[in-house]
C-alpha cells in the first residue's frame, strides 16, 4: 500500500535532512562567535564569513529543511489518511524535481559566498540572479505538490458527498491552500520586482531599479503566513496523531477544525506586524495588523485547550490520577510523544514571546534585537522542527520497517529542550539589554555592549553546544535507524480518533465562503497600501554587494 | 438543523472567554500606549533619491542644526562602504529636544538609541523620523540593528549628552 508516497516521502525527507544537517551546523558556531570564540576564520577560504554561515544556516533550516519536510509529510498524510493514493503522483514527483532542482541552483552562489544576503534576501543587497531564480523554483516545486494535495481532497470530497474528511487530511489540506495564498507575496516579489531589477542590472543595461520599501511589505506578507506553514503540520500531529500515541483521544474535532479555518483566514492580513519600524509605512495600517495579529493569536489558544484536553484523556486512561497527576502517566519512554509533548511546553513561552512581538509600541523595545532570534528558535527551532524531529521517531521506522535506538532518542529529546532553553533565555536576555540581531555580537561586544552582555552571551554558547550534541544524537539515531539497525519492526500511522461522535457543522467543510473571506480580508488590509506604495513614485536603487 | 449547531465544552467556553478577554485588554493598552500618551511607532517621512543624498540635500551635510534654544534637528547617513553612520559623534545639552532624521545612501539599515524606544529601519529611498527629549546626562550609542554587509558589528555612532 501506498508505495510511490512511500518513496515519495522518503526523498523529500533525505532533502529535508541534508538541509537540517548543513545548515544546523552553522548554529554552534554562531553562538560561539557570541560567547567570544569565534571559528570562522578557521574555516576560510571554505566558508568566507559569520553572515555567510549565518545565511545559510537561516536559509538551510528555515526555508529547506522545513518546505522539503512539510511538502513531504503532508502529501504522505493525504494519501494515508483518506485511504486514497494521491491522485496525480507524477505532478508531486515533477514538484519534488523542481525543487530539488531550485535548491541546487541556489547552493552555488551560498557556498561561494555571492549571495550571503540571509534568507530575508532584502534588497537593495543583490545576489546573483540565478539564486532567485532556484528560490523561486523551490516555491513553485512546493506548490506543484501542494497541488497534488488539493487535487487528491478534492476528488475525495466528490467521491464522498456530504461526508466530513478525516482530520489529518483536512489539516494538511489547509496548509498547503495556506501555502499557495501566502506565498503570492513572495512570488510578486521575486517575479515583478527581484528578478527584473537582478537581470537589468547583471545581463542588461541597469535601468531597472528596485523599490525597497515595496519589496519588503512583499516579502512580509508571505513572512508571517510562512510561520504558520511551518507550524500548522506540527499541529496536525499534535490533534490528530499525539493523542493517539497517548492513548488517549482529539477531545473536540470540530474546535480543531474551527481553528484550522481561523489560521487560513487570519495569518496572512498581519505581516505589518514586522514591518512596525519601517519608514514608508503609516501607524493607522500598522495598528490595523496589530489587532489582526492578537486575532490570531486565538486559535493557538484554542489548541492548547483541545490539546491539552486530549492528552488528558489518554494520561488518565493510563491510571493518572489527580488534578495534575495525569501528566506523569504520559508515554514518557517514547522518544516521539516526548519530543513533541517537550516542544509543546516550550512552545508556551515562545507564544508568550510572539504575543509581545506583536504589541505595536511593546515592540520598539526589541524590535531588530538578539531578542526575535531568541522568540523564532522557541517556534520554528523547537515547536516545529523539534515536532518534525519527534515525528521522523515514528515515520522513518514505518517507512523503513527498522526500529531506532529509542534510549539515544529520549536523550536526544531532552537535551534538545535543556539547550534550547538555555540559549534562547540568554539571546532573549541580550536582546533586551539591547543587542541587535544578526550581528557578530563577540565583535559588537566590545563596541557598544556591556559587562552583563558577556554573561547573556555566555548562555548562548553553552545552549549552542548542547544544541549541537542534540543534533548529533538525531542524526546518529536517523541515520542508524534507516540504515544499520537489524531489528525490524511494524509502526502504524498514529491516527487519533475524536471523543464524541461529532456531526461536524456544515459551515466547516464548505470550502468557498472561508476562501472568499480570506482573499476579502486580505484585500481589506494590504490593498490600498499596496498600490500606495506602487504609486508613490519612490527612487529606484540599483543593487549592491556588502558581503565579498 | 439542531444536531448542526456547534459542541462546546463547558470548560472550553470559558477559556476562550478569559482568552478573548486578556486579548481585549492587552488590544486597549497598546491602544492607550500609542495615542494618547504618545507612544508611538513610526509613520512615513520624506521619499529620499538614494543615489543623490550623498551630494546633495540635508543628507549632503548632515549632523545637528539648532533650531530654537534646547531644539534641534539630527540628520544622519547610514552607509555600507565603510559601515559608518554620518556623523557618528553628537553633542547636545540635556534636555534638548531632537528631531533624528536618518536615510540610507546603499542598503537597508536599521537605527537604534540604546536604552530609549528610539528604534526604526533605515531604508534607501525613505527618510525615518522621530523625536526624542534627552532628559538624562549620559552616552547613548546609536547602533545599526540590520544586517548590512561584512562590517555591521562596527556601524555605532554615541550621542553625548552633557
Amino acid at each position: 500500500m501506498f508505495k510511490t508516497e512511500k518513496k515519495l516521502v522518503g526523498w523529500h525527507i533525505v532533502l529535508a535532512l541534508t538541509g537540517l544537517g548543513l545548515g544546523s551546523l552553522f548554529g554552534p558556531l554562531q553562538a560561539w562567535e557570541h560567547a567570544g570564540w569565534n571559528l570562522y576564520p578557521s574555516l576560510q577560504p571554505y566558508i568566507a564569513s559569520y553572515y555567510q554561515g549565518l545565511t545559510l544556516h537561516g536559509i538551510l533550516n528555515a526555508l529547506v529543511f522545513t518546505t522539503f519536510f512539510i511538502t513531504g509529510f503532508l502529501s504522505y498524510i493525504t494519501a494515508t489518511s483518506l485511504d486514497r493514493p494521491l491522485a496525480t503522483p507524477k505532478l508531486s514527483w515533477a514538484g519534488f524535481f523542481v525543487m530539488v532542482a531550485g535548491l541546487v541552483l541556489a547552493a552555488v552562489p551560498l557556498l561561494l559566498n555571492l549571495a550571503s544576503i540571509l534568507y530575508t534576501m532584502y534588497p537593495p543587497m543583490m545576489a546573483p540572479w540565478y539564486f532567485y531564480v532556484g528560490m523561486v523554483l523551490v516555491v513553485v516545486g512546493s506548490w506543484m505538490s501542494g497541488w497534488s494535495i488539493m487535487i487528491t481532497f478534492a476528488k475525495w470530497r466528490k467521491d464522498n458527498p456530504g461526508k466530513t474528511a478525516p482530520f489529518q487530511a483536512f489539516a494538511a489540506t489547509i496548509t498547503m491552500v495556506l501555502w499557495q495564498v501566502c506565498t503570492l507575496g513572495i512570488a510578486a516579489e521575486m517575479l515583478m520586482l527581484v528578478l527584473p531589477w537582478a537581470f537589468s542590472q547583471q545581463l542588461g543595461d541597469g535601468s531597472i531599479g528596485m523599490d525597497v520599501q515595496l519589496a519588503r511589505t512583499l516579502f512580509w506578507f508571505t513572512g508571517h503566513p510562512l510561520v504558520y506553514f511551518w507550524l500548522l503540520p506540527a499541529y496536525l500531529s499534535w490533534y490528530g496523531m499525539m493523542p493517539k500515541q497517548a492513548d488517549g483521544k482529539l477531545f473536540s474535532d470540530t474546535m480543531a477544525r474551527f481553528a484550522f479555518w481561523l489560521f487560513l483566514l487570519l495569518s496572512t492580513p498581519i505581516g505589518f506586524h514586522h514591518q512596525y519600524v519601517d519608514p514608508g509605512v503609516p501607524a493607522g495600517w500598522k495598528y490595523l495588523h496589530a489587532i489582526l495579529t492578537y486575532a490570531v493569536f486565538f486559535p493557538s489558544l484554542l489548541t492548547a485547550f483541545n490539546v491539552a484536553a486530549s492528552l488528558e484523556i489518554g494520561g488518565r486512561k493510563r491510571g493518572g490520577k489527580g488534578l495534575l497527576g495525569w501528566i506523569k502517566n504520559l508515554p514518557w519512554n517514547d522518544p516521539s510523544y516526548t519530543a513533541q509533548n517537550l516542544a509543546m511546553i516550550i512552545f508556551i513561552f515562545g507564544g508568550a514571546g510572539g504575543v509581545i512581538n506583536a504589541s505595536y509600541n511593546v515592540n520598539l523595545v526589541i524590535h531588530n534585537t538578539a531578542w526575535v532570534p531568541g522568540h523564532f528558535h522557541l517556534t520554528v527551532g523547537t515547536a516545529a522542527t523539534f515536532s518534525f524531529m519527534g515525528i521522523m521517531y515514528w515515520l522513518v521506522p514505518h517507512l523503513t520497517g527498522k526500529a531506532i535506538q529509542r534510549k539515544v532518542a529520549l536523550w536526544q529529546a531532552w537535551l534538545w529542550a535543556g539547550g534550547m532553553l538555555i540559549f534562547s533565555r540568554g539571546l532573549h536576555w541580550i536582546g533586551l539589554l539591547g543587542a541587535p540581531r544578526r550581528t557578530m555580537l563577540g565583535v559588537a561586544i566590545e563596541n557598544y555592549g556591556t559587562g552583563e552582555w558577556q554573561v547573556a552571551s555566555l548562555m548562548t554558547g553553552v545552549g549552542g553546544t548542547i544544541l549541537l550534541i542534540s543534533g548529533l544524537l538525531f542524526f546518529y539515531v536517523i541515520i542508524h535507524g534507516a540504515f544499520f539497525s537489524k531489528e525490524e519492526v511494524s509502526v502504524e500511522i498514529p491516527v487519533a480518533e475524536p471523543l464524541h461522535d461529532e456531526v461536524v457543522p456544515a459551515w466547516l467543510n464548505n470550502w468557498k465562503p472561508w476562501l472568499i473571506a480570506v482573499f476579502a480580508l486580505i484585500i481589506v488590509a494590504y490593498a490600498p497600501m499596496i498600490i500606495n506604495l506602487v504609486t508613490d513614485g519612490a527612487a529606484f536603487s540599483p543593487g549592491f554587494d556588502v558581503w565579498g | 438543523m439542531s444536531n448542526e449547531k456547534m459542541h462546546i465544552d463547558p470548560y472550553e467556553k470559558k477559556f476562550m472567554i478569559i482568552g478573548i478577554a486578556v486579548l481585549v485588554i492587552f488590544a486597549i493598552s497598546i491602544t492607550i500606549a500609542g495615542f494618547m500618551l504618545g507612544i508611538q511607532v513610526p509613520s512615513p517621512g520624506q521619499l529620499i533619491d538614494p543615489n543623490t543624498v550623498a551630494s546633495e540635500g540635508p543628507y549632503s551635510d548632515p549632523g545637528l542644526k539648532e533650531l530654537s534654544p534646547g531644539n534641534y534637528e539630527l540628520y544622519i547617513r547610514a552607509e555600507a562602504s565603510p559601515w559608518r553612520f554620518y556623523p557618528d559623534e553628537v553633542t547636545v545639552p540635556v534636555g534638548s529636544r531632537v528631531t533624528i532624521h536618518v536615510t540610507s545612501a546603499d542598503v537597508q539599515h536599521g537605527f537604534k538609541i540604546q536604552d530609549t524606544n528610539v528604534n526604526f529601519m533605515v531604508l534607501p529611498g525613505q527618510e525615518s523620523t522621530l523625536t526624542y527629549t534627552f532628559k538624562e546626562v549620559g552616552e547613548y550609542p546609536y547602533i545599526c540593528t540590520e544586517y548590512c554587509g561584512v562590517g555591521h558589528q562596527n556601524m555605532y555612532g554615541v550621542i553625548t549628552v552633557e
